[in-house]
């Protein structure tokens, strides 16, 4: 395409911006790094074909030259075990589709570990690209009592290395300085390098181990801290109770911390809404605004303290350190299903969203593993669940103390999650005996030192999620409520007919045709009608029955969605209800994803149908039991 | 030579790397990359409960893994 801009405009094409990759091992504070160099302003995307992340920063060198910074997942070497490997290997060769091979790198490696780092490093640097070293982690060295002369080591390796604190943004105006330095100023694409003959590891780490020694000015207490801690959270007792309390925690925290921001927000919705009825006159529009924005949105909105609390425990967990020692304890347990505890990672991130969690299935090896992972993670519950979870809880489960300061709310959530989690276990345990059988899976990961998460790092990762829940919210979840609102509003009930709107409505006939269906597990018609735009993502069922019920009570009854349905459900129907939704698949995106990582239609449709069949018959079993015990 | 494995050596005791059995196939690769390379320095410092995963320190890393992939890992002289 040489279009008439590029005629007029020839420098244009030649001063393409150049690409800066970010490489390293994978525990080097890679993305500490980016996200001080980066900030708030990155932005996510994905490589076409699979579902690894991409993240990169544009970014200004000292000299005013604008670069983009690419964050590439981290590595042991460049003979990839897994895709998150591959991704890195073949963007650093020039390989990947769609991205330009580096003008230079930025290698980051732990001070803290050098020979073990440093192995990676003399594997990249063998690439021919441009390299800058950045010798991270210098506090934690300093404090450990080690000394590294960084000169010596920037001769050795013939690359410029710089001394940097990541958390704390030290060192790093020298480091873009010499990547600047680093850049070659033709402005050219490096050309592709298909032919790469991997280095022999042993020899790279004989190098590496040699050149770690000769620049070691004094040998440090490493790792003393976190082997006095591993004693206490890695005790074969103490541990997984510990990891237990934690869990509980998490969850009686995602209840109760988020209930006084989200009693601001419901009220800042009622606000905007009694504002919309003293401006407007009752009309069509002010329904649509009332009743089909602001109670759909709205309804979906009021969750975000929830997930923000519940990201920021993942988060928390994961910069720590502690994930890889939750993957070690419950190894064992992942083992007796079949499973590996490096499963245990994605499967704790699916309690966020089954997206991120099925992307970090990629770092699983094995392809049965990873498949077996896959299949089960939407039956952790993901934050986009707590919606209808909280408000079914809010509105038929009292809110008194069981025991202590454990509330009933918050035990009923935690027996949810629960359910969720046995659930997966019970599934893994027949797929791996049946569809995904294979050898059985190994474990295998490098436990990095505790340390203190940055909090630059949980600010980054909460604000890029909740960037994300809130696009969802103003998009997807916007146009289903408008759409079900439009659905729900015509055609308009005749005057003095016996029906309601609702059930005069489209809605109404299209829940008729679904209700024989789900009437067995005692779902009623209104559950009926949610169901079907709940697909688009789970949260949109609360706001689906929050514009049903909207629609059908007077102006002047301006109750929320919670004293409505306490009054209209019997008890058993709504513990069938949050039975259903503990596993069924009620998430497009989910699905999507999984077609994309499993390269068809296949796993998808399976999985949609396994878990419609296990939430059909939950909810069924749930309702009749309760029916049994007299609860309706 | 003995022919100790790492899946066997005592919590606590020290012991360096003779080498990885071929058995270990294609993960023979990732177990060097990950410190388990000939004369490297292990050490079983923790096991998670009912003693399968252990944690070993290998020169300046701490490398979780299950007993029968310790087994590929064989070991010189327990000191």
């Amino acid at each position: 395409m040489t279009t008439a801009t590029e005629s007029l405009k020839p420098t244009a094409a030649a001063r393409r911006q150049p690409l800066v990759a970010v490489v390293g091992h994978p525990n080097a504070g890679k993305t500490s790094l980016f996200n001080a160099l980066s900030g708030a302003r990155q932005k996510v995307g994905n490589y076409p074909g699979v579902t690894v992340e991409r993240k990169s920063a544009d970014l200004a060198l000292p000299s005013g030259t604008r670069v983009e910074l690419l964050d590439l997942p981290g590595c042991y070497s460049l003979i990839p075990h897994s895709l998150d490997e591959a991704v890195t290997r073949d963007t650093l060769l020039g390989l990947q589709p769609g991205e330009s091979r580096p003008d230079a790198v930025l290698i980051v490696t732990d001070a803290t570990n050098l020979a073990a780092h440093l192995r990676f490093a003399l594997d990249a640097m063998r690439l021919g690209i441009p390299t800058v070293m950045a010798l991270n982690r210098m506090d934690m060295a300093a404090r450990d009592g080690l000394s590294l002369d960084s000169a010596l080591l920037s001769e050795k390796l013939g690359i410029p290395v710089i001394g940097t604190v990541a958390v704390r943004k030290r060192g790093l105006d020298e480091l873009l300085a010499a990547v600047e330095r680093a850049l070659p100023t033709s402005g050219t694409t490096p050309a592709p390098q298909p032919e790469f003959t991997p280095a022999d590891p042993r020899k790279l780490g004989r190098e590496a181990r040699a050149i770690a020694k000769s620049v070691t000015l004094a040998e440090g207490q490493s790792r003393a801290a976190s082997r006095k801690l591993d004693a206490v959270l890695l005790h074969p007792v103490a541990g997984p109770i510990i990891l237990a309390l934690l869990l509980f925690l998490m969850f009686q925290a995602v209840f109760s911390w988020a209930e006084a921001p989200m009693g601001w927000i419901e009220s800042g919705i009622a606000w905007a809404q009694g504002i919309v009825s003293s401006i407007l006159p009752d009309s069509v529009f002010r329904s649509f605004l009332n009743d089909g924005l602001l109670a759909g949105v709205g309804s979906v909105i009021v969750f975000l303290p929830q997930i923000i609390i519940l990201f920021a425990f993942i988060l928390v967990l994961e910069g720590s350190g502690y994930m890889v020692r939750a993957a070690f304890l419950m190894d064992r347990l992942m083992a007796s299903v079949g499973l590996n505890g490096a499963a245990f990672i994605p499967l704790l991130s699916s309690f966020a969203c089954a997206i991120p969690g099925i992307m970090a299935t990629r770092s699983i090896p094995d392809a049965r593993d990873r498949l077996t992972t896959i299949l089960i993670a939407p039956l952790m519950t993901c934050s986009a669940r707590l919606p209808v979870y909280a408000v079914i809880i809010a509105a038929f489960i009292p809110a008194r103390s069981v025991f202590g300061p454990v509330g009933l709310q918050g035990l009923v959530l935690f027996i949810l999650y629960l359910s969720g989690i046995l659930g997966a276990m019970a599934a893994a345990f027949v797929l791996k005996r049946t569809v995904t059988k294979g050898p059985p899976p190994s474990f295998m990961m490098e436990m990095p030192s505790y340390q203190l998460p940055a909090l630059r790092d949980i600010l980054v990762g909460l604000w890029l999620r909740a960037g994300a829940f809130l696009k969802r919210a103003g998009t997807i979840i916007m146009g289903v409520t408008v759409a079900l609102w439009a659905l729900a509003s015509f055609p308009a009930v005749p005057e003095g007919h016996p029906q309601s709107q609702v059930e005069y409505s489209i809605a109404g006939r299209i829940g008729n045709a679904i209700e024989p269906l789900v009437r067995p597990i005692g779902f009623n018609h209104e559950i009926a009608m949610s169901l079907l735009p709940a697909m688009a993502a789970r949260e949109v069922a609360v706001a689906a029955l929050a514009t049903i019920y909207a629609l059908d009570a007077d102006d002047e009854d301006t109750s929320g969605l919670i004293e409505r349905l306490s009054g209209s459900w019997p008890l058993p129907t709504a513990l069938a209800f949050l039975a259903w939704f503990v596993f069924a698949p009620q998430c497009l995106s989910t699905l999507a994803v999984v077609r994309r990582e499993t390269g068809g239609w296949k796993w998808p449709l399976f999985m949609f149908g396994y878990l419609t069949a296990l939430a059909y018959i939950a909810a069924g079993v749930t309702y009749h039991a309760a029916m049994a015990l007299g609860l309706g | 030579m003995t022919n100790q494995t790492l899946d066997t050596l005592a919590a606590g005791r020290t012991a360096s790397v003779a080498g990885i059995a071929p058995s270990a196939g294609p993960l023979a690769h990732r177990l060097i990359e990950l410190g388990f390379d000939e004369g490297a320095l292990v050490e079983v410092i923790h096991q998670a409960p009912l003693g399968d995963p252990i944690a070993v320190r290998v020169d300046g890393s701490v490398v979780a893994l299950r007993r029968a992939l310790a087994h590929h890992i064989l070991l010189a002289d327990a000191a």
